[in-house]
């Protein structure tokens, strides 16, 4: 079932895969090659250096969480990435697959039921009205939320929400799933609950995930790679690998040491902003 | 950059033969935590809950008129009016016999009939014409920095102002009070929509394009749909202006042969029949009050559909 579950990688091209940000034993392409992207926003003496220089390759099927302190352009980078973003130098390249994008606000239309708010996102790609409504019903059973169709967003808790705005991202058949945040509005428990499930449906669909978060458990729980960013401007400083034996939960000694060193290097670069 | 590897779930339960179980145990915790985060409101059901609703929309009405007649039957027993000896003014009861009387008669039917029906001609223009230019303007950044100010500008222009531009350019017809109407509340109107596609959220736009809606598909799924309540709050804004055009219009503009309820209200104020204009005031007042209750059921319509609004909160 574990897709993600990777053994014995090569030790010769170890070196060479590394260097190109590339993980090794995946033996897949990259399913998203950030090269030396930049990013300034305005000009002159102003002029604020958001990204530099980064560079940052997923392969098909790696959940690769972002970490990094408030302003190391974390949102731009999955806004760049999105293309709802033009970067200031670099090179954004998917290999032509297709990116979706959830933010930590749900942004789901509320004149739309759940089940219309999935099926505009088939619309929008023109699928035939009749496979619309199957694919809806099924997507929204993918995040048990069959009996919810026809609420609308203001019906549904937090965390409902949240899921249909996943429901609605993989309607749009993504190979690239970019997640901005998305549960850092709710509770621990409900949390919790949609790691699981976003586990399952990302290893089922073998999607490539970019995942930016400010909660270092949250990335040691959900990434095969966690990415540590420094701040302002925003590189990249640490990058740890988690091997994937089976499951794996928040509280797990595993979880924890990682997410402790990863705490610690944190720590260590914002010391170095004063 | 450096590279580490980690172990990262010693902790964890290892093995995926248990992942089945491990599925759908998952699954109705979430479906628990659903149920509790939802938690149904059961109230009173029934012919009772029903009734309780009915009095509470009515009694303030009731009240309302009892206030109305009230202060009329005050208006008409003090002296302020300086009347008592004319006998021009009558209390309420002579005054809604009146009323009554001349519901009647045909005529007031036939003036009612032409007055509404020009109403709806000049709101349907006012609405075409206002969504249009909303729409075009809205749109287009730079006739939308031309333009806003000429549009807010058009707002405070009292529309009587209007009159005798209207009349030298179409004569006393009909054509001159829908010119005025449609100068009255398509301004509003195509505000409402200007107002609407402004405040479209931003995150709303973002997820669309992400989506792949461009365009028209942009526009139609996204931007008109997130823009209805403000557009109708332009509608209901415009139809006050067009009544209130109307209005001014059928006592300005005296059109021969056309029996509407500004010739009333005028024929009455020629014979000194205070008693008949007062009735011509209410059936006004009533039409009036009509549509924009209609207009304020849309818009409460529309936000609840949106959450904007909960329930038992007043209008």
């Amino acid at each position: 079932m574990n897709v993600l579950q990777r053994s014995g990688a090569p030790q010769d091209p170890l070196s060479k895969a590394l260097l190109n940000g590339q993980r090794p034993g995946t033996g897949g392409a990259a399913a998203i090659r950030l090269t030396e992207i930049t990013k300034v926003y305005g000009r002159g003496q102003g002029a604020v250096h958001a990204v530099d220089r980064l560079s940052l390759t997923a392969d098909d099927g790696e959940f690769v969480c972002i970490v990094g302190a408030s302003g190391c352009g974390k949102s731009t980078l999955l806004s760049i990435v999105a293309g709802l973003d033009a970067p200031t130098a670099g090179q954004v390249d998917t290999g032509g697959r297709r990116v979706a994008i959830m933010f930590q606000e749900p942004a789901l239309f509320p004149w739309l039921t759940a089940r219309r708010n999935v099926e505009l996102a088939l619309r929008a790609r023109r699928v035939p009205k009749d496979e619309r409504r199957r694919r809806a019903a099924d997507l929204l059973e993918t995040v048990h939320l069959a009996e919810f169709a026809d609420k609308r967003p203001h019906e549904l808790s937090g965390g409902m929400r949240q899921r249909v705005a996943l429901a609605r991202a993989l309607a749009q058949d993504a190979d690239v799933l970019l997640m901005d945040e998305p549960f850092g509005a709710l509770d621990a428990m409900t949390r919790d609950l949609l790691h699981d499930e976003l586990e399952r449906i990302c290893s089922e669909r073998r999607l490539s995930v970019l995942f930016v978060t400010h909660n270092v458990r949250e990335a040691a729980r959900l990434g095969d790679r966690v990415v540590l960013l420094s701040s302002r401007p925003g590189r990249v400083i640490e990058e740890y690998h988690v091997p994937r034996t089976g499951p794996r939960r928040i509280d797990s000694a595993g979880v924890a040491d990682l997410a402790s060193r990863v705490t610690d290097r944190l720590r260590e670069e914002m010391r170095r902003h004063g | 950059m450096a590279s580490t590897r980690t172990p990262a779930d010693q902790g964890g339960r290892p093995g995926t033969s248990r992942d089945g179980r491990l599925a759908a145990a998952e699954s109705s915790a979430i479906a628990g935590l659903d149920s509790l985060e939802i938690g149904e409101v059961t109230g009173a059901r029934g012919a009772g809950r029903l009734a309780r609703k009915a009095w509470s929309a009515t009694w303030p009405k009731l009240l309302a008129i009892a206030i109305v007649l009230g202060a009329w039957e005050l208006f008409y027993l003090s002296d302020f009016h300086g009347d008592s000896t004319n006998g021009l003014v009558k209390g309420p009861g002579p005054g809604l016999a009146n009323l009554w009387d001349q519901l009647q008669h045909a005529q007031l039917w036939q003036a009612i009939g032409t007055t509404v029906q020009t109403a709806v001609v000049g709101f349907a223009l006012a609405m075409l014409i206002g969504s249009v230019i909303g729409a075009v303007v809205s749109r287009i950044p730079p006739l939308r920095a031309a333009t806003g100010s000429i549009i807010s500008g058009l707002q405070t222009m009292p529309s009587i102002a209007w009159f005798p531009f209207a009349i030298i350019l179409f004569g006393t017809s009909v054509r001159a009070i829908l010119f005025v109407m449609v100068l009255g509340a398509a301004p509003s109107i195509a505000n409402g929509l200007i107002t609407g596609v402004d405040y479209t959220p931003p995150l709303l736009l973002r997820a669309g394009r992400t989506m792949g809606l461009r365009g028209v598909a942009l526009y139609r799924h996204l931007i008109l749909p997130a823009s209805l309540p403000a557009y109708v709050a332009g509608l209901k804004q415009g139809w006050a202006f067009a009544w209130r055009s109307l209005m001014a219009g059928e006592l300005l503009v005296i059109l021969i042969g056309h029996l509407s309820l500004g010739i009333l209200l005028n024929n009455a104020q020629d014979q000194l029949d205070l008693t008949s204009a007062i009735s011509i005031m209410i059936v006004i007042l009533v039409i009036g009050i009509v549509v924009d209750g209609v207009f304020s059921k849309t818009d409460q319509a529309v936000r609840r559909r949106r959450g904007l609004l909960t329930e038992g909160q007043p209008a």
